[in-house]
């Protein structure tokens, strides 16, 4: 009998939702048991075969000098290297702290400094090592990860869009809350893949999935701004969980110099907060 | 057992996030134990300030994957306070939160017990590797678990990192039939989670007893999810508003999660499943009621090794809740989200996370964005008494070689279903014995 393919999860700085996505594969997750080998995934077993791993999903973006180094024995062992999430694909929410000064942001939150280390900086995987293939999502949708797994298994490229999530607001029929509501909705500048939620709940789409391929944000952050938006609120709306992602990174930089007050959201100058020792 | 040898032996498995513990034993003497959390630090406090109020709930949700309902939940009631909003929160939208954080309660207890925790106790590694043996306990949790996580999508839009709520309530109110049509399968969990609850009752309990100060919300009408008051073994009995005046978050070298303590004595405290069903017991629903009854447990218990029974109850509770409110929902709201303007304010509030109060405080400045915001989730209030346990626990399992004695030490501590990526996160076992 051939062995199964081997299959590994790790961690880096995360909240644990784009991996608990598997187990969240209620109706599937003993299926994907049986096609592939489930050997190191710690937040669901406790035995950790050793590499090399045939596909490694990493979740988690690097915040350490630690993990800096960890991704690339990872990288080592993995044939093929996906990251799953905004963390491993663009530095995620934490990704914040990249326009702030860190030093200021461990006051605020440790009362001894010293005891914390951290980089300034939160970046993805693809900053440290190469990287095979990459899933959007905060977090990811679990059919795209089957699809992901399947086809990994049949030796082929996963099938997931890069067109807009406006896409999927038409094939649902949801009405256009931009154009309905003047609501500032990401949904024209963000990738596909969540099924266009936000927008059906009457809301705007945040950016989850990260920049669509060749989005264009100066057209629709111009848009906003003509319908009353002020460029502060589109840097918050742009700076989130995807704000390390080039385009969205651009363009937040280039609506916070357009701002009068040159207000940065993450970096008000506060006082820290008391905790005590 | 030989002398000064050093184990460096493995992470800590099936629990959310990641930690260390380290033991250094004299003999079978405990000289020091730490449970270290080296998640690195994602400052959440800090890159809320300047942010507006109704980013928030969508930012705290990604403090954790797994409980993103009680900081969505913690987040929107504490910055209603400060909006001076609480009192219009319409009784149908206060249902409908319960019956988001019941659906949370569902996938995070089915999850833990069946698949982190059951193995434990059955002898196994892991969840997959038990359904060789228990394939139908493992796909009875599986299923009730999706069933939480449907509840969830239909009133959060997504499971994980619901997208529906909102500082006033939610953007949508779900549509009457996409919850009318989920009656089945609550019934079937109803059932479900009555024989998960029997089997987790009948596994062989460690013995081992604390002297637990339990800290849990209370509430006169009914189990604690999003509201009441805070209160203790001891009779501590004190609003959200007034939690600093008696807890205290202090900074330990080893950990990048702060350790609380209950003042004056400043000594650890237990939250989660088994302080809530010691302090609650009278408002778990009927039939959660009468389970806890027939299993021979005397409630309050101080063996935590009960926790998985208390997390059954709790899940018998959220079906049992969740049906009720199902049934009586009759028709979409005329209001599902209260308005408001953005005012200078603050306000603090706890909810019940799956594994134990959570308490948030937030400050909105005169510009009407978030100034200052402070978390206190449940793990770090829990870190120390799982450090204590340790401290009584592993003398007992001392006498083992270091792989059994491992296992008996992480057994305990997913007594605690800590998640350490909401604290802040990796867990090795280093053993040190001289």
């Amino acid at each position: 009998m051939t062995a199964k393919p081997k299959l590994a999860v790790f961690k880096f700085a995360s909240c644990d939702g784009c991996q608990l996505s598997l187990l969240s594969c209620e109706d599937e997750l003993l299926t994907i048991a049986g096609a592939v080998e489930i050997a190191y995934f710690l937040e669901a077993r406790t035995q950790q075969l050793e590499g090399p791993y045939d596909i490694g999903l990493v979740e988690g973006s690097i915040t350490t000098a630690e993990d800096a180094e960890r991704i690339h024995e990872i990288r080592r062992q993995c044939k093929f290297l996906v990251t799953i999430g905004a963390c491993a694909t663009a530095g995620g929410i934490q990704a914040l702290k990249n326009w702030a000064n860190v030093d200021d942001f461990i006051a605020q939150v440790y009362a001894r400094p010293e005891y914390i280390s951290t980089l300034a900086t939160s970046t993805p995987i693809s900053d440290h090592v190469a990287v095979d293939f990459e899933l959007r999502g905060c977090p990811i949708n679990k059919q795209q990860l089957l699809e992901l797994i399947a086809a990994f298994l049949r030796g082929a490229r996963p099938r997931t869009p890069s067109y807009a999530v406006c896409v999927e607001c038409k094939r649902n029929l949801t009405v256009c809350v931009a154009v309905a509501q003047g609501i500032a909705c990401l949904g024209p500048v963000t990738q596909a893949g969540c099924g266009a939620i936000c927008p059906a709940f009457h809301r705007d789409c945040f950016g989850c999935y990260g920049p669509k391929e060749q989005p264009n944000l100066v057209s629709i952050t111009t848009h906003y701004i003509t319908q009353g938006s002020t460029p502060e609120s589109l840097v918050r709306l742009t700076r989130s969980f995807n704000s390390n992602a080039p385009d969205f990174r651009e363009a937040s930089d280039a609506l916070a110099a357009a701002s009068d007050d040159h207000s940065q959201p993450g970096a008000a100058p506060c006082p820290p907060i008391e905790h005590s020792s | 057992m030989p002398a000064n040898r050093t184990f460096i032996v493995t992470n800590l498995s099936r629990v959310e996030g990641e930690g260390a513990l380290y033991v250094k034993l004299n003999g079978e003497q405990v000289e020091h134990i730490e449970l270290n959390i080296f998640e690195p630090p994602r400052f959440f406090e800090s890159f809320l300030r300047g942010r507006e109020v109704r980013e928030v709930p969508d930012i705290t949700a990604r403090i954790c994957g797994i409980c993103p309902v009680a900081y969505q939940m913690s987040s929107c009631h504490a910055l209603e306070k400060a909006l001076g909003i609480n009192d219009q929160i319409t009784p149908e939208i206060r249902r409908l939160r319960r019956l988001l954080y019941c659906g949370e309660w569902i996938e995070s207890h089915a999850l833990h017990m069946h698949l982190l925790h059951a193995p434990d106790f059955l002898g196994y590694e892991s969840g997959v590797s038990m359904a060789a043996d228990h394939r139908e306990v493992v796909v009875r949790g599986l299923r009730l678990k999706k069933i939480g996580n449907d509840l969830l999508e239909i009133l959060g839009g997504r499971a994980i990192h619901p997208i529906n709520v909102t500082v006033g309530g939610f953007y949508k109110a779900p549509g009457r039939k996409k919850l009318k049509d989920l009656l089945p399968d609550l019934e079937w969990g109803l059932a479900a989670s009555i024989e998960a609850t029997r089997m987790a009752a009948a596994f062989d309990f460690p013995d081992f007893t604390m002297p637990y100060e339990c800290v849990a919300l209370r509430h006169p009408d009914e189990y604690p999810l999003n509201e009441g008051r805070i209160v203790s073994t001891s009779g501590l009995d004190i609003d959200a508003a007034e939690y600093e005046e008696h807890f205290q978050e202090r900074q330990v070298p080893h950990s990048t999660a702060l350790h609380s303590v209950l003042l004056p004595q400043e000594t650890s405290y237990l939250v989660g499943p088994l302080a809530r069903v010691n302090l609650c017991l009278a408002q778990l629903s009927p039939l959660a009621r009468r389970e806890a009854d027939a299993y021979g447990i005397a409630w309050p218990s101080r063996n935590n090794f009960h926790s998985i029974v208390a997390r059954g109850l709790e899940m018998i509770h959220a079906y049992e809740e969740a049906i009720e409110i199902v049934k009586d929902y009759q028709a979409e709201l005329a209001v599902s989200r209260i308005p408001f303007e953005l005012k200078p304010g603050e306000g603090s509030h706890a909810t019940e996370a799956p594994r134990g109060l959570i308490w948030h405080r937030y400050r909105i400045g005169d510009d009407g964005l978030i100034a200052d915001a402070k978390i206190v989730p449940p793990t770090s209030q829990n870190q120390g008494q799982i450090e204590d346990d340790l401290r009584h626990y592993v003398p007992q399992v001392a006498s083992l070689d270091d792989a059994e004695a491992t296992r008996r030490c992480e057994h305990l501590i997913r007594n605690y279903d800590p998640c350490i990526s909401c604290s802040t996160h990796f867990i090795r076992v280093t053993w040190e014995r001289t």
